[in-house]
């Protein structure tokens, strides 16, 4: 959930972001005997961590899911690795799921994790580093033996050599409990013990006070046809929680109360960046009354979105899986040319492959959403792991000047939008769109007020019905470049439209007529106006949050809007003035951005790039920007860019 | 001639009678003068009017080369555009638009060099659509650099001591995958060439045609072998469904099957042999005998080309399936309801 940057009681909250590692100061509400104290705590971050086998993602997507239907504003980062099952029980095996969640409106999964549940040596190890001392780490300890620990370089126990004094360790058998919980099921030791994670589950959910019916039915709805595993499921599930409300080592459980002064009124959901975007495309194709046909290769971190589409052919949705990506977007295009809403979905080395077609596109001028859900490159790079390193591909990555428009969404529910305004430009102006979302977009996820359906911006476009031009000798023709005055579209004439028969190609074409023509001033003016096309796209004008008369800006886009965010607030608590801004649209720019931009004696821009929104900024405003960069494959910190910002404002 | 394409009835009828000119374009046709590819042309738009579609019905999809200036001179709908793509194109649109008559036209370098993938999985996928294989041996556009299909040791520009690798054969590649309509054809055989299109167009999925076509500047004559009236007979191998398979100068010639290895091999035909001579077969279910005949001609003189129909059967066609999916969703979930999509199982509601 993100709401306006400048709210006071957000001010008040993401400052305390500053204290995690410490729960919030104990107020013991009912430590009556008998009774185990429970503690209000207004934000907590949690991070399950195990083996790529051990089902964490699952595990962290139905606490989110509980936590959500509860009512707190929350954020997820998951972090796993390529492999599908990296050798059990090594590092780069660990898998984890980050969870933030809150009473109040936050931004970011958190930089550092309150609670830590490991579920072998390896997950400890891998996580350790993150943990700040004092924060409560929950140890599978039937896993803490010789070898697993010998694989990771544990010489001795961490349980036991005094290396996590500092912090609050609990140690729980997770895989011994399991299995005895389940023995009346007569499961094999190694089909009960994969229960385990449900265990951990559950007793996370009786620490938080999580609401448990979502899971027990989804439980019983996921195992739908192995009743035996579903209730076996729900046993540990449960068993987890009693184990929390009996035994002595968790003598404390937490409430975080429902953020209900975060969410304006209405309905909502929890939601990832790639499910947002499926949305948003089906809505869109809604609004243009036009049929969605997506044409796509399974790339991570895209797939997502064209498994989900292909789940929805009610819709009239048409999902092909092309031989490869060059083929995925040729399909879309094909498509396009027939009058569909085309899509293409894939991350930056698909991009790398499909640049021939937009280019194509570009040239045809059809309509059509390229989708890049970017990941660490170059070439395969870190296929799960996010980055911001295609925009100069997105802006530049084609042969001859072939401008094409690019939005970006700042948060996993902003896909939606995101999804919409791509569509939106596409169909207005006959061209390609890059829609840049990240892979730290596409996985995490936040709540999200579901839209009502008749607010949704109209899209309905005019295709052509009849001839647009008159020969000199009074005949009436179309000409397929013939272009609308002031959009500078060229006329939509899909096949089946009687007398519009027309042919386009990549070779360049007469102005109006669009015939082939090699004429010099032809390609000169063709080149022009197709710029000019894309640079009058109507755009909204960049909204600058300063409510201090800030002598600094920090500009952002895409998905380091929550950290950029969290980290403003931090340094407004804090006294000091900063001015932010975040770019929805990178082509064209907001007319109003050179201008925003010379306001201010300093411009930050922090990217998960080396500087590349910033090497557009400084070429056409001849702004001297600062870059602040990381490139981990992870997303920003707010600490640390708190940290950064400030010490490029006083530098 | 049996309407036996169903598919067909999905695109609209042209209401008036149509001839040949109203397939013409108003653009003047710039292939070089004498090029085969102006016969393919002219039997195209002589065709055209025979089908009866509504011409804004049809469209001409293509890549690159010099076939692939062909949309531009069909007075039908069409995309001229990039290098081996038109089969993924025309993929996205046949499936899309199913009341549209999708062709494509290739060459030899676009559909089985830079593009070999997307043709191969068009035709593994049997979508609607009519592909033209224009095949000359060689790279006209770019000035004659051997192709694909060139004999081994050509002499090229790119190849002046002879090309090294071995050709593809262009009907066998298409029955390996797994294609439904094969046929071969060349481009100064007219009436041939014609009954060929009639043959794919009735087809529903892909067809592939293989069109023999000179070009007189970089390849000429690549196909004399087979046009000449006095070798042609010996050369070419007419295949004709539920016909005996036989030709030569006194039709004294037949393939058979070799019972020692199932191998095909041509006899010269005598009273004792006749009975054993093979009959076509294109719908047999098993490609084995379409691929035996593509294997028969010899890749350098071009001796014993089997021309025709090799392979016509009939297999659920990808655009039908794809769209019958879509009508089974909605039978079974309705039609989509998006505020209910956008709303979940999983919500809450915060009061104001």
């Amino acid at each position: 959930m993100t709401s306006q940057v400048s709210s006071p009681a957000g001010q008040a909250d993401e400052a305390s972001e500053a204290l995690v590692g410490g729960q919030r100061a104990p107020r013991s509400d009912h430590a009556g005997a008998g009774e185990k104290e429970i503690r209000r705590l207004d934000r907590v971050i949690i991070r399950f961590a195990g083996d790529s086998g051990d089902g964490m993602q699952l595990t962290g997507d139905r606490f989110t899911s509980e936590t959500a239907s509860f009512g707190n504003d929350l954020s997820t980062l998951p972090n796993f690795p390529a492999e599908i099952r990296a050798p059990a029980g090594t590092l780069p095996g660990v898998s984890s799921f980050q969870l933030h969640f809150a009473d109040h409106d936050i931004l970011t999964p958190g930089d550092a994790p309150n609670v830590l549940v490991a579920m072998n040596p390896a997950a400890l190890k891998a996580n350790i580093g993150d943990v700040p001392r004092g924060a409560e780490i929950i140890v599978n300890t039937d896993e803490f033996t010789k070898r697993p620990m010998a694989k990771v370089g544990y010489e001795t126990s961490p349980l036991e050599d005094g290396s996590l004094d500092g912090y609050n360790v609990h140690p729980v058998p997770l895989t011994t409990l399991t299995i005895e919980a389940l023995k009346e099921f007569g499961l094999s030791r190694k089909e009960a013990e994969r229960s385990k994670n449900m265990f951990a589950l559950g007793l996370l959910s009786w620490m938080y006070h999580r609401p448990t019916e979502g899971t027990e039915a989804f439980l019983r709805a996921k195992f739908a046809k192995k009743p035996q595993i579903a209730e076996a499921n729900v046993t540990a599930f449960r068993a987890g929680w009693n184990f929390g409300e009996t035994t002595e080592d968790f003598a404390v459980s937490y409430e975080v109360a429902p953020a209900s002064q975060a969410f304006p009124a209405g309905t909502y959901r929890n939601i990832s960046g790639n499910l947002a975007l499926s949305y948003g495309l089906i809505a869109a194709s809604r609004q243009a009354d036009l049929p969605l046909y997506l044409g796509s290769y399974p790339i991570t971190p895209a797939s997502d979105i064209l498994h989900e589409l292909s789940r929805h052919k009610n819709f009239g949705v048409r999902t092909f899986q092309a031989e490869d990506e060059i083929a995925g977007i040729g399909a879309a295009l094909g498509a396009a040319f027939g009058g569909s809403l085309a899509v293409t979905t894939t991350s930056g080395p698909g991009v790398a492959l499909k640049s021939e077609t937009i280019g194509l596109a570009v040239s045809l001028e059809l309509p059509l959403i390229v989708i890049d859900i970017q990941r660490g490159g170059p070439s395969t790079g870190l296929p799960t792991k996010t980055e911001q390193a295609d925009l100069l591909q997105a802006m530049y990555g084609r042969n001859g000047e072939a401008p094409v428009p690019i939005v970006a969404p700042r948060t996993p529910a902003d896909c939606f939008d995101a999804a919409l305004d791509a569509a939106r430009i596409a169909l207005t102006y006959r061209t390609p769109v890059f829609l840049l979302s990240d892979g730290y977009l596409a996985n995490g996820s936040e709540p999200w007020k579901i839209p009502e359906t008749d607010e949704l911006p109209d899209l309905r476009v005019r295709l052509a019905s009849g001839p647009n031009h008159q020969l000199a000798d009074g005949t009436a023709v179309f000409w397929p470049y013939k272009r609308d005055p002031h959009t500078l579209a060229r006329p939509w004439a899909v096949p089946g439209t009687p007398g519009l028969e027309h042919r386009i190609g990549g070779i360049e074409k007469q102005d109006g007529s669009g015939n082939i023509s090699y004429d010099p001033a032809n390609h000169d003016l063709m080149v022009r106006t197709r710029q000019a096309k894309i640079d009058g796209i109507e755009v909204p004008d960049l909204q600058v949050d300063d409510p201090d008369q800030a002598r600094t800006l920090v500009l952002g886009w895409g998905s380091t809007y929550g950290p950029i965010t969290a980290a403003v607030r931090r340094l407004r608590a804090a006294g000091q003035p900063i001015a932010q801004a975040h770019l929805r649209n990178l082509n064209p720019f907001p007319k109003n951005l050179g201008e925003a931009l010379g306001r201010y004696d300093k411009v930050i821009v922090p990217e998960m790039n080396l500087g590349q929104l910033a090497t557009l900024i400084r070429a056409k405003y001849l702004v001297d920007a600062h870059s602040h960069n990381q490139v981990n494959g992870m997303p920003f910190k707010a600490e640390q860019l708190a940290t950064a910002l400030k010490e490029a404002i006083d530098a | 001639m049996p309407d036996t394409n169903q598919l067909l009835h999905l695109v609209p009828k042209a209401e008036a009678k149509q001839s040949m000119k109203d397939f013409k374009s108003d653009q003047e046709v710039r292939w070089c003068p004498g090029c085969g590819d102006y016969a393919v042309l002219a039997a195209v738009q002589s065709f055209m009017p025979e089908l009866g579609l509504a011409k804004e019905n049809i469209v001409f999809v293509s890549g690159i080369g010099c076939s692939s200036r062909f949309p531009y001179y069909m007075n039908t709908y069409g995309m001229h555009s990039i290098h081996g793509r038109a089969p993924a194109i025309a993929t996205g649109l046949a499936s899309s638009r199913r009341d549209l008559s999708v062709w494509v036209v290739t060459g030899d370098g676009d559909a089985l060099s830079i593009g070999g993938n997307h043709l191969i999985h068009a035709l593994r996928r049997n979508v609607n659509l009519k592909i033209l294989l224009f095949n000359n041996r060689i790279y006209g556009l770019t000035k004659g650099q051997y192709s694909p299909t060139s004999e081994i040791g050509k002499i090229t520009k790119s190849t002046p001591m002879g090309s090294l690798d071995a050709p593809f054969n262009p009907v066998s590649l298409a029955i390996g995958a797994e294609a439904t309509f094969v046929a071969r054809t060349i481009d100064s055989d007219r009436k041939h060439l014609t009954s060929v299109l009639r043959a794919a167009a009735d087809h529903p999925g892909t067809a592939l045609v293989e069109i023999y076509q000179n070009c007189n500047i970089f390849n000429d004559g690549a196909f004399e072998a087979l046009k000449d009236k006095d070798r042609a007979q010996d050369a070419v191998i007419r295949l004709e469904h539920g016909q005996p398979i036989r030709f030569g100068a006194d039709n004294d010639k037949g393939v058979v099957r070799d019972p020692a290895t199932g191998d095909l091999r041509v006899v010269t035909v005598t009273e004792e042999n006749a009975s054993e001579i093979l009959v076509h077969d294109a719908h047999s279910p098993s490609p084995t005998t379409a691929f035996a005949l593509s294997r028969l001609a010899d890749p350098d003189t071009l001796h014993q080309t089997p021309i025709g129909v090799l392979r016509d059967v009939d297999r659920p066609v990808y655009d039908t399936l794809m769209a019958d999916q879509l009508d089974t969703a909605v039978e079974q979930k309705g039609k989509g309801d998006l505020a209910a999509l956008l709303a979940g199982n999983d919500n809450w509601t915060v009061a104001g």
